[in-house]
Order: structure tokens, then sequence, then C-alpha cells
């Protein structure tokens, strides 16, 4: 139906449903940040120093430092990615479906307009707290030490925009858990390794590289990494610009679809 | 004040099937209204529109005051819901549940707070504050519903079913707040397929079949229409005997 298509109705009311979430996570913060956190740290630590101890202590095509160093500045943006990801997924999924969650706050006077805003800017949220617990590390380790790395944060945030918003797509699509296993093997998984995060771009075919063009953590990439080494990014406006069209664009489909799903 | 509820010609149709063929209704205020109707008559998806939950392929709604579903949210600030299927928040306990709900009227923490005891001691609840939804049982998490629905105060209160599934005790304790609310001048519609129910708490009743209404009136002033003679000699005609005969005596689902 034509109506559902109809573009999102973005409201504060939104809010509530972010604060819904925020008072369920703080009942088991730590548990959750110790988990968010270990993950890509196994893979920072274990990669970064492994590998990295086979290599030249600097390199050209890891911006002039160290393997970990190269790897710590994409790892913050996988993290990002995967939280906003499985946030969007997993757990709206279980809020939408397994709860009912959504359909006791559309009994309120809330749209699923505002369910849906509010589900994107909790998952954005989450995504940068353990993208910024990544950047406290690097920043310990003595990796970062620029001003500018300061910069990421908002970039973080956007970046968990920009993944969560394709993700509530899937929810709204998603027949049951299985359903996700798709939407990591096939997007998620690849897309980490064609977006800069392990090694640079220009180790990659050509026709790949035209690929990794379009995926929104080569973007994000291209904007954190610089911020974290002291540099200014280069095209900042394109790279933030593609963040945005991802999130604007993403987030009317999922209402839309959301809308088709439950209020039909 | 405006009609609690007015429903003209509404029409729903899913695939080929006309589940909402026309129906009008209009509920006066302080009155308890009821729908009944064999399962799948017709009778959720009649409130599901009302609420502005379900889009309706025609028809006008006109809820406290408000367009549905162009106005819905603003019409859900002053109603109350008690759906079908409870959908209680289960990572949150029972006092927890009201606050949370009401944050989603844009009510204040201290304002809720404050309704919060009084709202538990209504649902019988009030040793349950701290426990957490799954451990409640089936009459517990109804009576929090119940509540729930009332955390705003509403002029109108629309409940689904609202004694399904529940055993002779917890089903009597409902009726006895439900006519509590009803003497404090709030508006019901309810939807309910048990008679003594509806016979109970309804000033006005509605028997829909197939996606109509097809009888409407005082339930005692039904019984008189349709039936002449009581199908037993032991007991005097009832709701039941009028609801069978209109609707048949076939399963329907």
């Amino acid at each position: 139906m034509t109506a559902n298509f109809a573009p999102p109705i973005l409201s504060w009311r939104a809010i509530a449903v972010w604060r819904r979430n925020l008072l369920v996570w703080r009942k088991r913060s730590i548990p959750t940040i110790l988990g968010n956190l270990a993950d890509p740290m196994i893979y920072m630590f274990g990669l970064g120093y492994g590998l990295g101890g086979l290599l030249p202590a600097a390199l050209p095509a890891f911006g002039g430092g160290s393997y970990i160093a190269f790897l710590a500045t994409g790892t913050v943006c996988a993290s990002t990615m995967n939280t906003a990801s499985f946030e969007a997924l997993y757990a709206a999924f279980s809020r939408m479906h397994d709860q009912k969650t959504w359909e006791g706050i559309i009994n309120a006077p809330m749209a699923l307009d505002d369910v849906v805003f509010g589900e994107l800017l909790w998952a954005a949220a989450k995504a940068s707290l353990s993208g910024i617990a990544i950047l406290i590390v690097i920043w310990a380790l003595g990796l970062t030490s620029s001003p500018l790395a300061l910069w990421a944060i908002p970039v973080i945030f956007l970046t968990g925009l920009a993944f969560a918003a394709p993700g509530l797509i899937f929810t709204a699509l998603a027949p049951s858990y299985d359903f996700f296993m798709y939407y990591f093997t096939l997007f998620i998984t690849p897309m980490t390794f064609l977006s800069g995060v392990f090694f640079p771009l220009d180790r990659l075919p050509e026709g790949m590289q035209m690929l990794s063009q379009v995926l929104p953590l080569t973007h994000a990439v291209a904007l954190i990494r610089p911020l974290l080494f002291g540099q200014v990014p280069e095209l900042p406006l394109l790279h933030v610009g593609v963040l945005i069209v991802i999130t604007v664009f993403c987030h009317w489909i999922a209402v839309a679809l959301t809308r088709r799903r439950l209020l039909s | 004040m405006a009609t609690p509820l007015e429903v003209i010609d509404l029409r729903k149709r899913y695939g080929g099937r006309e589940v909402v063929a026309g129906v009008s209704f209009a509920l006066q205020k302080g009155e308890c209204f009821g729908l009944l109707g064999p399962n799948g008559a017709g009778k959720t998806t009649t409130l599901r529109c009302c609420l502005g939950l379900t889009v309706p392929d025609s028809g006008s709604i006109t809820m406290v005051g408000e367009p549905v579903p162009q106005r819905a949210r603003e019409a859900r600030l002053r109603v109350g819901i008690v759906p079908q299927f409870d959908n209680l928040d289960p990572d949150f306990s029972a006092a927890e549940n009201l606050l949370v709900f009401g944050r989603y009227f844009g009510l204040d923490d201290a304002t809720i707070r404050t309704r919060i005891p009084r709202l538990l001691e209504f649902a019988g609840l009030t040793s349950k504050a701290a426990v957490k939804i799954p451990q409640l049982s089936g009459g517990m998490k109804r009576r929090l519903t119940l509540a729930r629905a009332l955390v705003n105060d509403p002029d109108l209160l629309v409940l689904d079913e609202p004694t399904t599934g529940l055993d002779p005790q917890a089903r009597r304790l409902i009726w006895d707040r439900l006519q509590g609310l009803l003497a404090e001048g709030k508006t019901i519609l309810l939807t309910t397929h048990f008679m003594e129910e509806a016979e109970r708490l309804c000033q006005r009743l509605a028997i829909m079949d197939e996606g109509r209404i097809i009888a409407e009136g005082l339930p005692q002033t039904l019984i008189a229409q349709h039936i002449s003679v009581s199908p037993s000699s032991l007991r005097p005609a009832n709701l039941e005997d009028v609801f069978l005969k209109l609707t048949g005596h076939e399963l329907r689902d």
C-alpha cells in the first residue's frame, strides 16, 4: 500500500523509546560493555601484534605507522558497525517480534514512526559507545594523540546511524532470527574486508575497489582513520554525505516496511 | 464534551474478504458498550481501526473528538487500551512498566511516580511492584495491563476480550474494577464472547457476525425481541440464547 511509503514523521516523542532501551541497558551495562569490547580487542591485538610483528615497524601503506595503529583505527569503525547491526537486528527484532514491546508502545500516543526512529537513535548511541570504548583503548596505548581524534566521535555516531538504518529494514522483513545470518554473511562480513579495515584499499583488484566505494564502511574508515592519525580527511563532505544519504534512505524504507508489517 | 467514539460505515478488506463490512455505532459518555460476536466476526479489526492501529478502507471514525486515523496519536492521549494479548514489557518490573508507559504519554516522571502506588493498589499488585513480568500470573498480568491503561487517566477505555483465559476469581476481580471505573464516569468499549460479562457490565451492546452488526440494543430488549420462549424450562432466556440464535451453532474458528 502506497500510504505505508509516505515519508517518516520525525518527532521528539521518539526519545521515550530511546529512554526505554536505556533503562533496560543500565541494568546490565557492565557485562554489555565488556562483551562489546572483548571481541574487537581480540582481533586488534591478535592480528595487530601477531601479524604486525612480521612487518616492518613503519610502512607507507599503513599511513607511515605500525600495522596495529592502522588496524586499530579500522577496528573503531568495524566495531561501531557490528554493534549497530546487532542492536538493529537481533535486539530490535526481539522487542518487535517476541516481546511485542513495539505493539505495546503504539497503544500509547506513539506512532510506529516514533518507535522506529527511537530504535534508530538507540542503536546508533549504543554503537557509539563501543566505538568510543575502542577509541579510549587506542588513546591509552598511545596510538593516537591528536585533538583531531575528538572529531571522530560525531563520525562514529553517524556511522552507527548508517548501519542501524539498513539493519532495521532487515528486521522489518525478517520472518525469524535465522534470516539475519544472510545479512551478516552476505553484507557485513564481506564489507569488513572490502572497506580498508584490515588492509589498504589499493591492495584490492580494480573492480573490487569500485565496489568498495559504494559500501558505507569504506566512507566511515575514510573519515575516522585520518582523524585518529591527526590528519584532515580528504573529501570529508563526500563521505559524510554518503553516510547521511544511506541513513535517510534506509530509515525511510525501514519505517515503510515496519508500517506494512505491524499496521495492516 | 465530545462523543467518546463515533463510527460510521466502517469497512476493511483483507485479500478478497471484507472483514468489516459497513459497521456503524456510537458510544455515549459514561456507558459501557459491548461488541459481541463469534471468533472472526471482525471485532478486533473494528477496534484496531478505531484506535488508529489499522487503516480502514473507508468509513469515518471520531474518537474523543479527533478524526482517526489522521489524528489517532492525539486521540490516544485520552484513551486507555487493553489489548487482547498482553504486551507488558518483560524487561521491567510491574512498577517500571507503569513508569515507562507513562513516559510514552509525555508525562514527566514526578507525575507518573505519584500515580504508580494508586495504580498498583487498584490492580492489587502493591506487593508485586518490584516483580518482573514473567514472574506474574495470567490474572496479575491482566490487572497490570488494565492499570497501565489508566496511567494517563483516560476518558475512554477500550478493552479487547479483557477476561479471556482468566479463571472465575480473576474474571470477577476485573469485572469489579471495571464497574468501579464506570461509577467514576469513564466510558468503556469492550469486546467479549462471555455473555455473562456482557450482561453484567454493558448498558448497550451490539452483536457482530461476518463483519456486520446484526443486532443492537439493551441486553434485556435483545432477549425480549429475539427469544419468545426460553429454550430450557429450567431457566429464563438469556443473552447466550440470543447470541446462538443469531449467529448459529456451528464452530467459527
